[in-house]
Parts: structure tokens; sequence; C-alpha cells
């Protein structure tokens, strides 16, 4: 009872402290976000005096099955449900912003629905919340197997989980209010990056204790990826977002840096965002799903060391390729390029290293969808791994730097890669973490695994000729020695595109709420009556060589 | 290949190992890359007319930032042929030595904006803004024609010059104890200019938005696009390159 009353107690006193800078705040966004931390310390109040035992209540809910085994997965669980419920937020935001630039009535004339705003709720709800949930998740879930250990302080996990999912609401409804950075990608203001670094030093603490408390004498490869994650990760944001708050009860503040070196720290970030955030952890779940899935050890070792210890060496330099010819020095543009370009080979060798694992059950492509979701995922990371290179060459970047084709070679890694792998992980967790001997529906992830495919490829096609188109006609010179396209007749000449693309994400939307009612229906333990996905009928009689017939 | 792999046991069955030797890998690069950018004196070569912001373009920056502005607009003109004869010269490193944070932007939805300062008229860049497709039938840029609605705060414009002083904007005292007087002056029709040149040289003292009676966000943005790149004067400028 005394534990009770202490911890209510505490959160009572968090909620007055929320109330008293709701009152303090120098600006509305600091408020409302005060407000909703308040919001939340009341959630828990409640929890603690009604003193239910609500992961006994979430298991009802969820229909989890009794833990059986030595592994602590309710954790996990929420993870897969909170990545499969952000990713639709995700898509929507991205299919939203995508219609607004071919409609721009879609702005709404409101302050709250401009693209200027929406933009990086999109990107930050894909990479941050999408992304996130799916490789806290997977890291919790692969590190116990891997370690044959239970996770090391199941509580201290819950934190990390309802954690970030505040972290993601206070940057998510930042963004909406106008609350940035401006930094793409780590836009959230000062108290949001401080909130979310206690959140990832407690994710760090959980994954490394329990490879402490391993019981298997190596540490399994996938686990290199997610530790170099984890580390790196911390690391870049934490510089990144150095910066002085105007006041403390405000949510403004200025980088510690300006101009040319704040211009590199954010691209740093940045490009290790993709590297360390869109990859590194990624071919974590690589080593871990495809192998189980495909039923075959990963193949080769000495390349998952050779390419682990290169990718990571590398990756970090690529960087200046995001400012090619601006006002950085040449030096630094010149030495981004040359490690962008040897960094191929280290991407290439994980592909190589993931598709290879295949080897004895490629027959496996034909025959089960989710192996072909992971195939798939790994080709689109050796088609981006290439296509970066080749951007990041200043000649061409000449050219694609500031266009659309940028966000297509984006968008090809995060729909074809990061997206592909996430399904694939989901579907192989959720009839596993539910206790089901099979998902509610193999057909819909057939369903949705062409739908996602025909849209990136609508997607990434549509945004390789409007890049080009734009590139070429901003600096297309007449015979009389003048440029011959206004700036707005570029933008008009992309409307076709823009609809294209559009409907490209639409389908990849489709695809992914056909992958909500399947986990749904499968959490809820049902399963479709449905014809077997790949065989084709016996037929007896065409069992038998084809012999050449004379012509008559 | 067996060295490999023996020495590499060790790593494998070390978290402490593991983490470390993973830590030092991606400092190597982070710490040749940027660290030199801060000691190396020719990174930004000095250039002449580069002031901190007034309080009112100031504002309007924040205004820029908190719309996601380089979101499709970018702030840096690359040195070839059509963008220089599109946009203007191109740009310096020190043209955004007082940017915390820089607004180079990476994507161009709509056109670069590093030197649009005094290319259109207020009248212009207020009708734009309250409705892109009025006066540019193409565009797709989102309205803002609220920022017309609302009052920009200037009550706590000082403490702005003060955080800012401390990440290194030479902001003198006299500047913060103005900063408020300083960002009416400016939008003002009747502001007495010279006090504030002296302060801050080529700053375009008026009322931007149109309506005099009140300071607004929109007087606050359109202050702030109409000083962008009009600090270096690039027609003194260049013959003295060429001398050299």
């Amino acid at each position: 009872m005394d534990s009770v009353v202490m911890r209510a107690g505490g959160w009572f006193a968090l909620f007055l402290m929320t109330m008293i800078l709701v009152v303090a705040a120098e600006d509305r966004g600091f408020a409302v976000h005060m407000a909703i931390a308040g919001a939340a310390a009341l959630v828990m109040i409640w929890a603690t005096l009604t003193r239910t035992d609500y992961s006994m209540l979430a298991r009802g809910i969820l229909r989890t099955p009794a833990d059986k085994s030595r592994y602590y997965d309710d954790v996990v669980r929420w993870g897969v449900i909170a990545t499969v419920g952000w990713s639709i937020v995700g898509f929507l935001a991205g299919l939203y912003i995508a219609l607004q630039l071919a409609f721009p009535a879609l702005n709404l004339n409101s302050e709250f629905t401009t693209f200027g705003r929406l933009r990086p709720l999109h990107t930050s709800a894909v990479i941050f919340a999408f992304g996130g949930n799916i490789l806290i998740a997977s890291s919790f879930y692969v590190v116990q197997r891997t370690c044959r250990a239970r996770l090391a302080f199941p509580a201290l996990a819950r934190f990390v989980f309802w954690g970030y999912q505040f972290f993601i609401v206070l940057a998510a409804t930042g963004y909406v209010l106008g609350i940035t950075e401006s930094r793409e990608y780590a836009e959230p203001e000062w108290y949001v990056d401080i909130w979310l670094t206690i959140v990832w030093v407690a994710y760090f603490i959980v994954f490394v204790g329990t490879l402490i408390r391993r019981r298997e004498p190596h540490i399994y490869v996938a686990n290199w990826f997610y530790l170099s994650f984890i580390i790196t990760i911390a690391m870049l944001h934490i510089i990144n977002n150095l910066a002085i708050p105007v006041s403390i009860f405000g949510s403004k503040s200025y980088s510690a840096f300006a101009g040319v070196q704040d211009a590199l720290t954010q691209w740093w970030y940045g490009h290790n965002a993709v590297a360390f955030f869109l990859t590194v952890p990624f071919l974590a779940m690589m080593y871990y799903f495809v192998p189980k899935q495909a039923n075959r050890p990963v193949y080769s070792y000495r390349l998952s060391i050779i390419h682990f210890w290169s990718l990571i060496f590398l990756y970090i330099w690529a960087g200046p390729h995001h400012l090619h010819y601006t006002a950085l020095p040449d030096w630094a543009q010149t030495l981004g390029m040359v490690f962008s370009v040897v960094l191929w080979m280290p991407s290439w060798g994980g592909m190589i290293n993931g598709l290879m694992t295949l080897n004895g059950a490629w027959d496996k492509i034909r025959t089960d969808p989710i192996i072909r979701m992971m195939v798939m995922a790994l080709a689109f990371y050796g088609m981006a791994t290439f296509e970066g290179p080749m951007l990041s060459i200043k000649a061409v970047n000449s050219l694609s730097h500031y266009t659309e084709w940028t966000v297509g070679h984006v968008h090809s890694g995060a729909l074809g890669w990061n997206g592909m792998i996430s399904f694939a992980a989901i579907y192989f967790l959720v009839p596993r973490l539910w206790g089901q001997n099979r998902l509610y529906s193999l057909r819909m992830v057939n369903w949705h695994f062409w739908l996602a495919t025909i849209g990136i490829v609508l997607y990434a096609a549509a945004l390789w000729v409007a890049g080009i188109m734009q590139g070429l006609m901003w600096r297309e010179y007449g015979e009389d020695g003048y440029l011959v396209y206004a700036f707005s007749e570029v933008v008009s000449a992309m409307f076709p595109m823009y609809v294209i693309r559009a409907i490209g994400g639409a389908m990849y939307l489709a695809g992914a709420v056909i992958m909500v009612y399947n986990v749904c229906m499968t959490i809820a333990g049902r399963q479709r009556a449905e014809k077997p996905m790949s065989d084709a009928d016996y037929d007896p009689a065409k069992d038998r060589p084809i012999v050449a017939q004379p012509a008559e | 290949m067996s060295f490999l792999t023996r020495h590499h046991k060790k790593l494998e069955r070390n978290v402490t190992l593991l983490a470390v030797f993973s830590l030092i890998a991606v400092v190597i690069g982070g710490v040749v890359e940027i660290a030199p950018l801060f000691w190396i004196d020719s990174t930004v070569e000095d250039v002449e007319g580069v002031r901190p912001y007034t309080p009112l373009e100031l504002a309007g920056r924040n205004v820029y930032i908190r719309e996601g502005c380089y979101n499709c607009h970018s702030q840096m003109i690359r040195p070839f042929r059509d963008e220089v004869e599109r946009y203007g010269h191109y740009s310096l490193a020190a043209e955004s030595i007082y940017d915390h944070p820089f607004q180079w932007g990476s994507k161009r939805t709509g056109p670069d904006l590093a030197r649009v300062g005094e290319r259109y008229s207020d009248e212009w860049h207020v009708q734009h803004l309250k409705d892109p497709r009025s006066v540019v039938p193409e565009s797709i840029m989102p309205p803002y024609g609220f920022l017309a609605e609302r009052d920009v705060r200037t009550d706590d414009i000082s403490e702005h010059l003060v955080a800012l002083r401390r990440v290194g904007v030479p902001y003198t005292d006299e500047q913060i104890e103005l900063a408020e007087a300083d960002m009416r002056l400016q939008g003002d029709t009747d502001g007495y200019g010279p006090d504030l040149a002296a302060r801050y040289p080529k700053v375009q003292v008026r009322d931007f938005d149109g309506d005099p009676q009140r300071l607004t966000e929109m007087d606050a943005l359109v202050a702030y696009l109409q000083m962008l790149g009009t600090l270096v004067d690039f027609e003194t400028a260049e013959p003295m390159e060429r001398s050299e």
C-alpha cells in the first residue's frame, strides 16, 4: 500500500510540475507539450491507484498466450503492434503530402496542414515511429534468442517502449504546431531531444545487459549490428542537437554551430541516420530473420566480419556528398565522394551475404511470400546502395542535387529495403509471438507483396523521370544563349510525375492496410480457409520429359 | 583468413571490446572530416558586409524555420553558369556565418532564395504569400495568409539575441538592450532609419506588409526575405578578386 501511495504521489508531483510549466510557458507549443506530459502523468496516477495488473489486462486484450517460454516478449508484442499502427500513420501522411504537390489546394489554407509542417511529420513517422519501433521490438526479440537469455531489466524495457512512444507523440504534435529545429530528420526541439537521450540510454542498458547475461559464448552477428546502431545513434543525436534554448520555459533553441560547420554536422548526422538507423540495424534484422525463415545458415561468417567493420567505418565519412558544390570546402566534398563510392562494396557485401543465404532454398521464393519479400528487400537494398554511390559522384550530383531524383532514391531504399524487410519480420513474428501455427492468410501476404512492389516501381520510375527532367530543364540553354525555362515552367512539368508517384504511394499504403487486417486476424486466432499458395495440381500424365516432335 | 576469424573471436566474445571498437570505427571519420572545419581559416573567407540579423529579420527567419520553408527552398547557389544566371552570384561560406541553424536546404521544389532580397516588391511578396497562385499560376506553394493576421512577438526578442550571443553571434549590449525598440522601428513607415543603420548596416526600414497599424509575422517574414543576399556587394568584390 505504501509503495502505491509513494508512486502515485511521485506521478502527482510530476503532474503538478507539468502544470506549472504550462502556466509559465513562453509559447503555445511548449504549453501544449507540457499539457501532453501532464495528461500522461494523470494516466499513470490512475493506473497506479486502480492497482490493476495492466500487464495481465493487456495480455487478455491482446490474446497473449501464457508466457511459457523463458523469454520476456510483452514489449516485443507491443512494439509489433505499434509498428503496424504507425506504419499507416506514416504512409498516410506521405500520400497526403505527395497529393499536396500535385493538388496544392490540399494545403487547406490552414497553418497546421501545410506541406512545410507535414513533411517532417511524414519523415519522422516512417523513420522513427515505424522504423524505430520495429528496430526496438526486433532487437529485443533477437537478442534474447541469440543469447539464450531472458531480457535484462524488463521494467526498463517497458520504459523504453513507452518513453519512445511519448517521444514520437511530442515530435509529431510539435511539427504540426510549428516546433522545429529545421534539421532534417532531427527536427524535434531541445527538450524532446533530451527526453530521447534518456530513453536511448535506457535502451542501451537493456540491450547490453541482455548481451552480458548471454549463455552463448559468441555474440551473434545480428547483435553486432544492433549494438553499433545504438551506440552510433547516441553519438550522432547528441552532437547534432547541441543547442542553446532561448528560455527553459520555451520551445525555441539556437543551434550551437552556424553556417558551414552547422551544415556539415547536420549532414554528417543526416546521412548517418540513413546509415545507422535505416541500414545497420535493418541488416541486423536481415541476419536473423532471413536465415530463420529460409531455414539455412548465414552464407559466410568471414564476409559478415569484413562487411560489418568496413560498413560502419566507411559510412560515417559519406555525409559531405549532401553538400557537393556548396560553400563546404572542396577537400571535404571530395573526401565524402570517395568514401561514398568505396561504400558500395561493403553494402553489396551485406546484400550478397543475405541473398546467398538462400543457397539451397531458392525454390522458397516461389512458394513462400515472406521469403519473396526478403529477397525483394535485399534486391532494393542492392539497387539503392548502387544508386547512392552513383549520385554521390560530383558530376552526377550536379544534375541530381535539389531534384526529385534524390527523393526517388531515398524511397527506393525506404519503401523497398526498410519497408519490405520490416513487413517480412512482422509476418515472421506475429504467429510466433501469439502462439499461432501460421498467419491468418498467406495469400494476403502475396497481395501485400505485389501491391508494394508495383507501388515502389511506379514511385521510383516517376521520380527518376521527374528528377532528371528537372535537372535538365533548369540548365537548358537556347541557341540565343539564354536559359530556356522559367522555374515555374519546370514546376508545372512535374504534375504528371507527381500524380503517378501518388498512385504508387497509394498502392503501397493499400498493401499495408491488408497487412493490418492480416495481423489483427492472426492475433485474434483466426485462420483463413484458402487454397495453398503455390502448388500446381499434380498431373501424372504430364510428369514426363518433353520429347521434341518432328514438324509435320 | 583464419587469422581474421581467430582474432575476431576475441571481439565477439566480449561486449566491452565490441562496443569500444565499434565506437572507435565510427568516431574516426567524423573527427577527420568535421573537426578541421573549426580551425582551418580558409574554410570561411572573410567577406565585407555580412552582419548579424536585425531583430525583425531574425523574427522573420524564425517564421521561415517554423513553417518549414527549407523543405522546398534552398539558400545555396552552386557555382554553375545556369544557377548564377538564374539566382545570382554563387553563395559564399561567409554569408551564413551567423546562421544558427543554417538554411542551405536540400531540395528545390520551389526556387533558391539565397538572393531573393530586393528582387520583388513587398506587395508582390505579401500577395504571393497570401495566395501564391494569384501571382504565379503554376505555383504549388501552400498559402500563408495567416501570417498577416498575427502580431509578431516583440517582448522576448532580446532573449533571442542573448541566446544567439551565447552561441557566438557578436550582438553588442546596445543591440540587445534596444532589440525590442529596433524591431518596432524597422517595421514603422515613419521610422528613423539612420539610427538603426548604424547598428545594422544596409537595414531596410519600412512597413512591409501593407498594414502600418500592426507589426505582423508577415512584416517579419518579408523583411527577412527582402534582405536575403543583399549584404555583400559583389559589384565591388569581383574586381578585387581579379586584381589579385
